[in-house]
């Protein structure tokens, strides 16, 4: 399925990167990154092999915790971040694990790889797509949410989605470059959740924390907001510089 | 590829004979030090006497991920072998003393505080430190690329490392309320017996971090040179048939 699909992924390369020369370097990146993106997310559009599955997942998590914790005894605002973030977070574990294992079959990333362009700027994109893959299932999530556990989502709708976004592009950070990794050992199933998880710890308690006070009244909360905020903003920089840095070696043949 | 000069070589072996002679000795030092000489806790009594091995231990812990990370950078930069051989050996050792750590925690904690663990910062980063670095091992283990191997270990050294004061951030900001315990950093209000002891603890951690990693290294030399002989003598009795060789070596 993804064999015929991963041929205008290649083509759209070439028209990026070919006869290009002449475009200052960051151009021609930029370029490259936003075709990479767009081809998977091309893929991923005509195949629909994973957002579903991402979906469904999400989804499932939210009914097992609403079995798994009494809703009727504590507010949305208590439970709601956590479990949403849970969600959020084994949905991202199946984007990162599936979008280096679509390059294995018909050996793309080799042929990426023979791009004349920066091994950072594959990583870019991959994120990117990655990236636009979570934040899809999470729009489409975040609704049923508010329906499920009558949660006000409306009332805070920007604040929310800033959080949202904060926390997702770190998530994405971390779990691109791990999925690259995993993607080439045994096991690459279990030890890309391991991996991600334990890095990302950080991000995690700051994207339940910030969410908790989107959602609360409490001024404590409200004013630690600004402060994980910032937290998880170094957490994104420092992970995706690190990650932009060292996926050459990750890829690597 | 690294060639053992001559015999057994007796500078690595004279220079292990050293350092374990001065481990046994601190080692002795602080025991004595720790149960005889440091003055008896006012409040928590003889058990806070397990900070002399507790805490020396994180330090080493810390210092050993250092390595890893350092190691981490060393080996993408120059891709000599040497440099993952010690990074992996520094990982182990480091998540030896990290299990330390967390065994002997609870057994101060429970008298102490009441209860085996607590989500504190210090507590709760050494045990996400235990996780990231047992993920370091197993990204290894299940890598058979030996050369893939030492990149991915790499990557996750110096990642896993950059992590760290981002995880003690966010949980000591997590749990803002709970009270800081113990006067740990630095020694600056421990009385004066109990900070020789202290540093006397330190010193045998660091010396035992020393011994094992000269151990640890030696080990991993070997376990190259033999993949490596292994792999030439695949290639001699193949030579006839596949000239070109096979060269990913098993784990």
């Amino acid at each position: 399925m993804t064999a015929p699909a991963d041929a205008p992924g290649r083509e759209a390369l070439a028209r990026a990167t070919g006869g290009t020369a002449s475009r200052p370097w960051i151009l021609r990146e930029a370029r490259a990154v936003l075709r990479i993106c767009l081809k998977d997310l091309r893929i991923e559009w005509r195949s629909l092999d994973n957002l579903p599955a991402m979906f469904f997942f999400a989804l499932l998590v939210m009914v097992i915790f609403s079995f798994g914790f009494d809703f009727a005894a504590f507010s949305f605002q208590e439970l709601g971040p956590g479990m949403l973030w849970v969600a959020f977070c084994f949905a991202g574990v199946l984007a990162f694990g599936h979008s280096f294992a679509l390059e294995r079959q018909a050996d793309g990333l080799a042929g990426m790889m023979l791009a004349p362009i920066d091994p950072g700027s594959l990583y870019l994109g991959k994120f990117l797509a990655n990236l636009v893959t979570m934040l899809i299932v999470e729009a489409l999530i975040l609704p049923l949410c508010a329906v499920l556990f009558s949660a006000r989502i409306d009332a805070v709708f920007w604040p929310l989605g800033l959080a949202i976004l904060v926390h997702t592009i770190g998530f994405a950070a971390v779990g691109t470059l791990f999925g690259a990794m995993t993607a080439r050992t045994r096991r690459g199933d279990v030890l890309l959740p391991i991996m991600m998880m334990a890095i990302s710890i950080p991000l995690l308690i700051s994207a339940v924390r910030t969410t908790a006070a989107v959602f609360s009244d409490q001024p404590a909360l409200k004013q630690a907001a600004g402060a994980w905020l910032t937290m998880a903003s170094i957490f994104d920089v420092i992970f995706m510089t690190a990650a932009y840095i060292t996926f050459e070696y990750v890829i690597e043949e | 590829m690294k060639a053992r000069s001559g015999s057994a070589g007796a500078g690595p072996g004279l220079m292990l004979g050293t350092l374990t002679v001065l481990v046994v000795a601190l080692a002795i030092a602080t025991l004595y030090g720790a149960y005889f000489y440091a003055a008896r806790e006012k409040e928590m009594g003889d058990v806070q006497r397990i900070f002399y091995f507790h805490a020396p231990a994180g330090l080493a812990c810390f210092l050993a991920f250092f390595v890893t990370f350092v190691c981490g950078i060393g080996y993408l930069a120059t891709r000599k072998p040497g440099w993952d051989v010690m990074g992996h050996a520094s990982a182990e050792i480091g998540l030896l003393f990290c299990l330390i750590v967390l065994v002997t925690g609870p057994f101060w904690a429970r008298p102490v505080w009441g209860v085996w663990w607590t989500w504190e910062a210090r507590l709760t980063t050494t045990l996400i430190l235990f996780l990231i670095y047992s993920g370091y091992l197993l990204v290894r283990r299940y890598t058979d690329d030996p050369e893939q191997r030492a990149r991915f270990a790499a990557v996750i050294g110096i990642v896993g490392f950059l992590d760290v004061p981002l995880v003690y951030w966010s949980v000591r900001f997590f749990r803002g309320h709970h009270p800081l315990v113990l006067k740990v950093s630095g020694g600056g209000g421990l009385e004066q017996s109990m900070r020789h002891v202290f540093l006397a603890g330190i010193a045998t951690y660091f010396a035992l971090y020393a011994c094992l990693m000269v151990l640890r290294v030696r080990l991993g030399h070997a376990e190259v040179e033999l993949r490596w002989l292994r792999e030439r003598a695949i290639r001699g009795a193949h030579a006839t048939r596949t000239p070109a060789g096979t060269h990913g070596g098993t784990s």
